[in-house]
């Protein structure tokens, strides 16, 4: 059994924490000074022993990433933090903003200072105006206390920041179409290598770290490796922020340690799922993960336990939905998504997602044929490891596993043209979600 | 919808000054001047609602970039819209976790009220409606925005009301932030340079233009870096330096204690951050070549697989 716990969220509750006077109250820029006695690749080999793994999606060790960066070269080292947030699911960088900005920044000086980089860029995704209008605040205010900019307290230390909103482009959270999109281009992947961590931004080494990965770092610094490694699995180690959805009764972010499993989560944090209702699939990260069934809940939430049992934690963000919904539905919402998402760099995942796009229009409609099923198949296939990011794969994840584990609704639907009894998609709007239980956040109201 | 290059009656519209200076305050912000271009764009459609052909014009002279270029670049991202939008921006996510609480409904009864369909602008000019993909609140579900504004836990009825009361000139306060100011008001923020000077006083007091780095700070700009420009020397797809390199960087992963393989294939197809070759490929210079044990090589060919292929 796991219990809920509260490091990264540890200020969500206390209302003033977004400021700069309430976040020091509470403890906050502590890490600084601990990290400016110690040489930069000390702070590397920390990250790295705690096992910190990156919260963007691919759970890659970060501080083996941070190791890629070449130290010494002359050119100057930038530091770029993905908050580009957009798998749909995931809503956990935006709360963490919003809520807790300064942690975030304390986490861009300290991995600046272990990256020897002095420049950062923020690339904030457009629509998150809120989060942006908190983190320009307490951007302004780390400047005029002295924990940006030049000789951070008297330390030498020259740490930068650029917050840079972009414009609405879900590839862009794949961090080399984020690089070309930071660079004032369209958002389409590079080709690796070369890797950002040699040639990213203007061609120099360059660190990509999501939000919540980079939070952690001054946590691990200022409370040691041991402390860190107390919470999570042993290959998954530490603090997670699971983003709950759908059909439960309290929606919203959830700290527990790694390895929590699905059940615990839903039962404790989300009290349940809808009264009446039955976990029926899920995604464990996002809809680029494949889905899973309610005979998986008790797998724990870690990369190793959910890769085991088929897919991916990714963003760790959970879909729940139940047994009235439809998950051919579903599949054809994310393939509409992906559909007007692809970047159309390369072709499989161009037509492709097309093309699966119409098939499943036509199975909802009721028009379905028998060798459909096949065809989305041999489509997925064709898409699946032949495009060029990983936005392809993620794409065929949904129907790759429904069919593999739903196949009999797919099928009831083409011999009768409908969905089985008991499936209807459209339930209420349900307003009660752990945000609504913190501090207000309202301005000029 | 009113024609593009009139903007509804008049000529078409003009940078004006205090906005050019702006830009250029933007431009004077990064190390590369095209890095500026999505925030000019937002600043653009500040001026006038959309990415106007004059602010497309005052892009290209700033970046150093061809009016063709940048129109590439705004295509791209749904955030810049080809016609002025209205005075409101209202969005509605139909994604799933939305759609199964009623975003699609939502949706379709905004779209009748308001007689247009996605992207399109009311006759009145008052408010632009667009069905959205995930909004990033799905805890909130369904999320209808206006301005960038979450409002959470919409009805079909309650989401009419909303746009009901904005309309009667009302400020219905969102579930965080602040009462709607009006898009291009809010593309100012969004251009980085906080609120906007003739936004509304109540609201001005939301956020604030935050000191932000310049061009040169931590970042020295070499001559050769500029648009059009990367200065990455390209090097033969498939070498031996680079299989060298990806050994390098499987053993630091396995000298952290973790199995690559496992990292790879458990990071799924998300994880290209190891240096791959062509499975086909042989090294030419042995001294280079891949060590890895038996076991690794059947999981790399795999890996291997996923990672090329038609592109
Ligand atoms: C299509 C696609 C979208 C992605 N979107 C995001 C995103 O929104 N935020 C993010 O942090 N990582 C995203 N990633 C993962 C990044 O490519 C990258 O792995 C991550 O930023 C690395 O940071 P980390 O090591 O801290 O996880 C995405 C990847 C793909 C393929
Ligand atoms: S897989 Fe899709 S998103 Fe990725 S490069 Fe190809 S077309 Fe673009
Ligand atoms: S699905 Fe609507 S906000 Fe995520």
């Amino acid at each position: 059994m796991s219990e809920p716990i509260s490091v990264l969220t540890q200020r969500y509750d206390v209302p003033d924490a977004h400021t700069l006077a309430g976040y020091e109250r509470t403890g906050g820029y502590q890490s600084l000074a601990t990290a400016f006695d110690q040489a930069p690749t000390d702070l590397v080999s920390q990250v790295k022993d705690a096992g910190l793994r990156g919260r963007g999606g691919a759970g890659f060790p970060t501080g083996v990433k941070w190791g890629f960066t070449p130290r010494g070269t002359g050119k100057p080292t930038y530091l770029v933090i993905n908050a580009d947030e957009g798998e749909p699911g995931t809503f956990k960088d935006r709360e963490l903003m919003e809520r807790d900005p300064h942690q975030l920044l304390e986490g861009i000086i300290v991995s600046c200072y272990a990256l020897e980089s002095e420049r950062a860029f923020l690339y904030l995704r457009g629509e998150y105006l809120w989060p942006g209008v908190r983190l320009e605040h307490a951007i302004a205010e780390a400047y005029e206390a002295g924990y940006l900019g030049k000789d951070i307290k008297g330390s030498g230390v020259n740490v930068d920041v650029t917050l840079h909103y972009a414009a609405g482009a879900y590839i862009c959270g794949e961090e080399t179409a984020l690089l070309d999109s930071l660079e004032g281009r369209r958002g389409q992947p590079r080709l690796r290598p070369p890797f950002p961590a040699q040639a990213g931004v203007y061609g120099m080494p360059t660190q990509v770290n999501n939000v919540e990965t980079i939070a952690n770092v001054p946590h691990i610094v200022q409370h040691g490796v041991d402390w860190y490694r107390s919470m999570g699995t042993e290959k998954s180690p530490g603090p997670k922020l699971f983003c709950v959805s759908g059909e439960v009764n309290r929606p919203g972010n959830y700290e527990w340690p790694m390895g929590a499993t699905a059940r615990e989560i839903v039962e404790v944090s989300c009290q349940g799922m809808l009264d009446g209702r039955e976990l029926r699939f899920w995604t464990p990260g996002g809809s680029s993960t494949p889905l899973l069934t309610g005979a998986h809940a008790d797998t724990p939430m870690d990369f190793e336990a959910i890769m085991e049992a088929g897919s991916l934690l990714g963003t760790a963000a959970m879909q729940m939905f139940s047994d009235r919904t439809s998950v051919v539905e579903a599949a054809r919402n994310w393939t509409k998504f992906y559909e007007h998402e692809s970047c159309g760099k390369c072709t499989p995942c161009r037509e492709g997602t097309f093309w699966l796009s119409q098939i499943y229009d036509r199975l909802l409609e009721g028009r379905g044929r028998s060798e459909d099923l096949d065809l989305l198949d041999e489509i997925c296939d064709n898409i699946f490891g032949r495009s060029f990011c990983a936005l392809g794969d993620g794409a065929v994840s949904p129907i790759k596993s429904s069919l593999a584990l739903f196949r009999d609704e797919y099928e009831h639907l083409i011999a009768h043209g409908r969905l089985p009894d008991g499936i209807e998609a459209h339930t209420d709007a349900v307003d009660r979600n752990s945000g609504h239980g913190r501090p207000e956040q309202l301005v000029g109201a | 919808m009113s024609d593009p290059s009139t903007n509804g009656s008049g000529p078409a519209p003009e940078i004006p000054a205090e906005v050019r200076a702006k830009a250029e305050e933007i431009v004077g912000r990064y190390p590369v001047k095209r890095s500026a271009l999505l925030p000019l764009l937002h600043l653009v459609q500040h001026a006038h609602g959309y990415v106007s052909d004059a602010g497309v014009t005052l892009c290209a002279e700033l970046c150093g970039l061809t009016k063709a270029e940048v129109g590439a670049v705004a295509t791209f991202y749904s955030m810049y819209k080809r016609e002025p939008m209205g005075e409101h921006l209202v969005s509605v996510c139909t994604n799933f976790a939305c759609h199964v609480r009623g975003g699609t409904a939502v949706y379709r009864h905004l779209s009748e009220r308001l007689g247009v369909g996605h992207n399109g602008t009311t006759e009145d000019g008052r408010f632009t409606l667009e069905h959205a993909e995930c909004l990033g609140n799905c805890e909130g579900a369904p999320v209808v925005t206006i301005d960038y504004l979450n409002y959470e836990g919409q009805t079909p009825a309650s989401a009419a009301d909303l746009v009901d009361r904005v309309a009667a000139g009302e400020r219905p306060t969102p579930t965080r932030g602040f009462p709607p100011e009006g898009i291009r008001a809010v593309q100012h923020r969004l251009a980085g340079l906080g609120p906007a000077p003739d936004g509304e006083a109540v609201v001005a007091q939301a956020g604030r233009a935050s000191d932000q780095a310049r061009a040169d700070d931590g970042a020295v700009p070499i001559p050769e870096a500029g648009p059009g420009v990367t200065p990455v020397t390209i090097e033969p797809t498939f070498s031996a330096g680079q299989e060298a390199e990806r050994e390098r960087a499987r053993q630091a992963v396995r000298d952290a204690g973790q199995d690559p393989s496992a990292v790879e294939s458990g990071a799924g197809p998300q994880a290209r951050e190891f240096p791959t070759t062509d499975p086909d490929w042989e090294p030419t210079d042995p001294g280079a070549g891949a060590t890895g044990g038996p076991a690794d090589d059947a999981a790399d060919d795999a890996a291997d697989d996923d990672q090329e292929g038609t592109s």
